[in-house]
């Protein structure tokens, strides 16, 4: 198979993007007319692959597919938020900006997380890829001083709810997706396929 | 906890008064399939040359930068769309920069435009904004507008940005709302009163007459808020000129004094940590510290109840302008509805009522041009214009339109602008046989609220009559 026709895939040698394949696809124009036949616009087709870096986040992307939950914390003692906890995950420290300590937040989560609020939709945009309707919840931790934005995937969701952390473990994506919720409690066959506690 | 410096914390300062001259806008509306975004520029600015009796020509001869509100190039799908537009106005040679802020672009532009002015860069600027949310499908346009989240912790989370808004409006349902009956149609009435001003609105896009039950019984998109409950998406343009003090009166003999400041808070709401409540000059230390009490989950600030940005927005513009109490001191405002329940929201963040008791904004009647209560003129009437709800969200145009809604109250020139048979005809549209002069007399000051999202952007506008500024304030 010529290297052109496959779909666009990247690796990393030497620090360097290594392309290969088509990141590009385009097909014809097609004009827009009104009632009377008269030419109003063109439609613009065009599919394009982006490459994106995950920097210093990648750690936490790459955990999930393992069954972890990285956070991170500021350990700077000069800092006047030292010991604060991160999650989302932060690179650097809000105040200080200095580099974060990288901590394994998995036992903590299952041990204290609740759901601070959330919303129910069935209204999605293009490239969803969540069975419909999302349950978005924000979690929040004991210890963390922020509120994780993520989803339940078994149950109906309630402020003040315990909740786990579950993985996908069999066939992660490498997006925030391979991460979701389950009420507490909540039994390992309920939970989407793909995904486990951990 | 977090803590602002005294440096953050200082009121802003400015070089010298900043005063708005004129503005004009397009119609607004879902689609434009036979017009192009230079065309809705040229009308907004034409219809702003016209305001003061000038040719489009003459206006142009006084500016000397450009500030172009624009935020979703992937919409038009042309990046520095700014330039194309300042090229179609034939504006060269002026230094003209694109803005975007998200939901508060148009606010935005506003502040970079009045800051060049106070400054004492440019003696006159435009500020132009404008969208284009009609060259795709609607599905599609919610995964573009979701981008404006985080990529990596949100966007992939449904690809819908009112997904991420709405989360904040169950929590103020749950712990201010008390999922009360009462409280529900408390938000519909706001829906009901904005959709039932745009009706005497020309440039309005979404003019409906419906009922409390009308809103309570549209389909559900995130529950509590219902369709009826949410902003519309459009396609407009309006435009602002900004001046110094000598040059405004050469332009016309009736400018009035802008000021213009701006807040921030995290772009994910994941991010945002607990603090103390910043207070307002017509709040006490010591207020809010029973809140939690009161409203048992109130207990962590902003969280994900209130707009830190919007408090700060107005923390700044109270400061440098000398209100010390928006009622007391304001004629009318213009807020950012984009759902019914981030309009209570924001009149707690803005300090027209108390954290936890702004649904009695709108349930005394205060809100209203002319209280549904009393049959007298409302306290503070908001969003006459119809707001986001009723008249558009063009996002780069909006907060310029909001700001020149309050002008056209302020020169006593609603009745003028949006009862003109010429201008209901000339945008096809039927004038109602009811049309009603929404004009507030004695109108002397007004605020417009630009607001971003989950709160990343806020920008405050305070225009006031020169003959009636308030006292104090940093800008003496």
């Amino acid at each position: 198979m010529k290297a052109d026709s496959v779909r666009g895939v990247v690796r990393v040698a030497g620090n360097a993007y290594k392309p290969a394949g088509r990141f590009h696809f385009s097909s014809a124009s097609t004009p827009i007319r009104n009632e009377q036949g008269e030419l109003t616009g063109i439609t613009n087709p065009r599919e394009i692959i982006h490459i994106h870096s995950y920097g210093g986040e990648a750690v936490f992307f790459e955990s999930l597919g393992k069954g972890k939950l990285l956070a991170t914390r500021c350990d700077n003692a000069e800092c006047e938020s030292a010991g604060s906890v991160y999650l989302p995950f932060r690179i650097h420290c809000p105040d200080c900006l200095a580099k974060c300590a990288v901590i394994d937040l998995t036992g903590a989560a299952r041990e204290s997380a609740r759901i601070h609020t959330f919303m129910i939709t069935e209204r999605v945009g293009a490239f969803n890829t969540l069975p419909t309707p999302i349950r978005f919840i924000n979690v929040e931790f004991d210890g963390v001083c922020t509120i994780l934005m993520s989803t339940l995937c078994v149950g109906e969701p309630e402020i003040g709810m315990r909740v786990a952390p579950v993985f996908n473990t069999e066939a992660p994506a490498h997006t925030i997706l391979d991460l979701s919720w389950a009420p507490a409690g909540a039994r390992e066959d309920e939970l989407p396929e793909y995904f486990h506690f951990g | 906890m977090i803590k602002f410096s005294e440096r953050q914390l200082r009121i802003p300062v400015i070089a010298r008064p900043v005063y708005l001259v004129t503005g004009g806008m397009s119609r607004f509306d879902r689609a434009f399939p036979d017009r192009k975004t230079e065309e809705l520029c040229v009308d907004a600015l034409t219809e702003a040359a016209q305001f003061i009796n000038l040719s489009p020509a003459r206006l142009k001869r006084y500016i000397h930068s450009c500030y172009y509100g624009h935020f979703a190039d992937h919409f038009g799908d042309q990046l520095l769309g700014e330039a194309v537009i300042h090229d179609r106005l034939g504006l060269d040679p002026l230094g003209n920069i694109g803005i975007k802020t998200g939901g508060a672009t148009g606010g935005s532009t506003l502040w970079e435009a009045y800051k060049t002015v106070a400054s004492g860069y440019s003696d006159c600027v435009l500020a132009m904004g404008w969208e284009r949310m009609d060259e795709v499908p609607t599905d599609e346009g919610n995964h573009y507008i979701s981008c404006a989240a985080d990529k990596d912790w949100e966007t992939p989370l449904g690809h819908i940005y009112t997904g991420y808004y709405a989360v904040m409006a169950q929590k103020y349902w749950q712990v201010f709302g008390r999922e009360e009956a009462s409280f529900r149609r408390t938000m519909a009435e706001i829906a009901v009163k904005n959709r039932g001003y745009a009706v005497h609105n020309p440039y309005a896009q979404g003019p409906l007459r419906i009922t409390v039950e009308d809103v309570l019984n549209s389909p559900v998109v995130a529950y509590p808020l219902r369709a009826l409950d949410c902003c519309l998406m459009s396609v407009g343009a309006a435009a602002a000129i900004l001046a110094d003090e000598k040059t405004a009166f050469e332009m016309t003999d009736d400018p009035l004094r802008i000021d213009v400041c701006a807040a921030s808070h995290t772009l994910r709401t994941a991010d945002r940590r607990a603090m103390e409540i910043p207070l307002l000059p017509n709040e006490t230390p010591g207020q809010y510290d029973d809140l939690a009490e009161r409203f048992p989950g109130a207990g962590r600030y902003p969280g994900f109840s209130s707009f830190l940005a919007a408090r700060m927005a107005a923390y700044y513009a109270y400061g440098l302008t000398g209100i010390t109490d928006p009622c007391e001191d304001l004629d009318l405002v213009e807020l950012h509805d984009a759902f019914t329940i981030s309009d209570i929201q924001s009149y707690e963040d803005l300090g027209i009522r108390p954290y936890g008791e702004g649904r009695d904004y709108v349930e005394s009647g205060d809100c209203y041009h002319t209280n549904p209560h009393t049959g007298k003129p409302g306290r503070l009437p908001a969003n006459l214009s119809g707001g986001l709800i009723g008249c558009m969200h063009a996002v780069g145009a909006t907060g310029i339109m909001q700001v020149i809604e309050l002008g056209h109250h302020l020169w006593n020139r609603w009745a003028e602008m949006h009862g003109a048979e010429y201008k209901w005809a000339r945008f096809g549209r039927r004038k109602p046989e009811d049309w009603q002069d929404l004009q507030v007399a004695g109108a002397k000051r007004g605020m417009a609220v630009s607001h971003a999202g989950v709160g990343s952007h806020v920008t405050c506008a305070i225009l006031q009559h020169p003959d009636h500024l308030l006292p104090g304030g940093s800008f003496r």
